[in-house]
């Protein structure tokens, strides 16, 4: 459902991503790993249709991104790093404003809203200004608004950063439940996380793929590594040895 | 123009529209639009003491120079904002095309100005009560006051594309509108002239040619002319393709 080919993207002489090519098929929920400063995000963006690829392809359930924005990003729920709201809206009517844009209307609209209000445990804050909430409820608040037109493909950067231990858990075991009919990209920096919700995972590093495979396929790659921690930190931890050097 | 785009268009303008509602912004620019726009008349035009009750020269006259401080206030928010939230990112990963974005943004500011203008309209029911004024220099005073308003609106919706900030979008944008005032300012161009060396007044004549001020004059006085309309529409179909090419350059 997902393809990308080749992906490159410099930043004046800077690559951030060179040459990132997967693919994610229905009922796959791929976890996105990486230091800070990898590509993730910047490969998030391009899969998205909001950054502009130097090269390279991406197509959502065979729709071409560069060719035909506007048709792939009907697939497509995107929950973009941060969570950003528009602060002078209610809740509701945020949620309310995508619909719409994602030409959900009239009794529907109200249906899909009231459905990812009661799927995010955002009832209670219902009638509340965005710029009222706390930083779950906030992120909580545009997750649904990724999940309102029960999209086909799901990005969700760093789903579950700034929640508490049961916001935590409840996010992945819906993103696990939502993966057996969609196909999933998610970030994060927790690799328990990855081994609780994942069934693929890709750890990129300085823009470049470095691994990929099951989370149990990743810890054989190490030999004698016993956590993905550890597996993580082996593979990724040359750029700290490179600035050590430096 | 297809029916999803009227629908995005329409989806993007209503959340703009109430959103300067839901804001002191709104408010407090109608209030200060409306306390200069009618001080200037009657205080500093002195409109009650001339046996005159045309308002082409003591009313309109003042709306360039009010426009110019007040319309980058009413648009500064319109990309600024979005880049500043974030919102951006996923405003432009729905599937929305950035023009549909653009066009339903700019008639939110184009509405909200729409209604200041249409409270001013009791200076027209004042100069009918004491005189008997010219329906067509109204009419068209007005076309070429909400036209120049909506230029200097286009031109801070472009500015606001290139930067996060309000405040620099703003200070900008009011630049830019003094600057396109300025130079039609017929005694400053005559200074210009006599200033700039021999060969070099053609130039200077060009630059004035790009003024807004004839074409919004020439309008006031209610001869109401096809170019200079499509000299207003010009200027805010431009000013819109830069905002275009800006939201790209930020997507990089």
């Amino acid at each position: 459902m997902i393809q990308v080919k080749n992906l490159i993207k410099t930043f004046g002489t800077k690559v951030a991503v060179d040459d990132v090519s997967f693919s994610v098929e229905k009922g796959e929920v791929l976890g996105f790993l990486g230091p800070n400063g990898a590509g993730k995000s910047t490969t998030m963006r391009m899969v998205t249709g909001y950054f502009r690829p130097t090269s390279g392809s991406v197509q959502l359930c065979g729709i071409d991104m560069l060719e035909e924005p506007e048709l792939a990003k009907q697939r497509l729920g995107y929950l973009p790093e941060n969570a950003p709201l528009y602060s002078d809206m209610t809740v509701a009517s945020f949620l309310g404003f995508c619909a719409e844009l994602r030409g959900i209307r009239g009794a529907q609209r109200t249906q899909a809203i009231d459905r990812v209000l009661d799927l995010c445990f955002l009832d209670s804050v219902r009638n509340q200004s965005v710029d009222t909430l706390s930083k779950g409820y906030r992120h909580r608040t545009c997750f649904a608004q990724s999940i309102i037109h029960d999209p086909d493909v799901l990005i969700l950067d760093e789903p579950t950063d700034g929640l508490d231990p049961n916001q935590k858990h409840e996010v992945r075991s819906m993103i696990k439940r939502m993966g057996q009919n969609k196909a999933i990209i998610f970030s994060t920096h927790i690799l328990e996380e990855v081994e609780a919700a994942c069934s693929r995972a890709i750890i990129i590093d300085r823009g470049k793929v470095v691994a990929d495979g099951t989370p149990e396929s990743l810890k054989r790659l190490v030999p004698g590594a016993n956590s993905l921690d550890e597996v993580f930190r082996t593979i990724t931890k040359s750029e700290t040895a490179h600035k050590k050097a430096a | 123009m297809s029916n999803r785009d009227f629908q995005n268009t329409l989806a993007v303008f209503k959340r703009e529209f109430l959103a300067y509602f839901n804001s002191p912004v709104f408010y407090v620019i109608v209030v200060i639009f409306l306390l200069a726009a009618n001080g200037f008349t009657f205080f500093f035009s002195r409109i009650l003491d001339f046996d005159d009750v045309s308002l082409a020269t003591r009313f309109f006259v003042w709306h360039p120079w009010i426009y110019t401080v007040l319309a980058p206030a009413v648009g500064m928010r319109l990309w600024s904002e979005e880049h500043r939230l974030g919102t951006i990112e996923l405003l432009m990963t729905m599937p929305v095309s950035p023009w549909q974005a653009i066009c339903g943004k700019f008639l939110a500011a184009a509405g909200v100005w729409f209604i200041a203008l249409a409270l001013t309209i009791p200076i027209v029911f004042t100069m009918s009560y004491l005189g008997d004024p010219d329906s067509g220099p109204i009419i068209s005073g007005y076309v070429a006051s909400y036209l120049y308003a909506m230029a200097c609106l286009a031109l801070t919706s472009a500015v606001s594309a290139f930067t996060r900030s309000q405040v620099v979008c703003f200070i900008i944008s009011v630049s830019f509108c003094l600057f396109i005032a300025l130079i039609g300012d017929p005694s400053l161009t005559q200074t210009v002239v006599s200033a700039v060396p021999v060969g070099m007044e053609s130039v200077v004549r060009f630059i004035n040619y790009f003024s807004f001020m004839d074409h919004f004059f020439e309008m006031t006085k209610g001869i109401f002319v096809l170019r200079d309309v499509l000299y207003f529409v010009s200027v805010i179909v431009v000013a819109l393709l830069v905002t275009d090419v800006g939201l790209r350059s930020k997507r990089a």
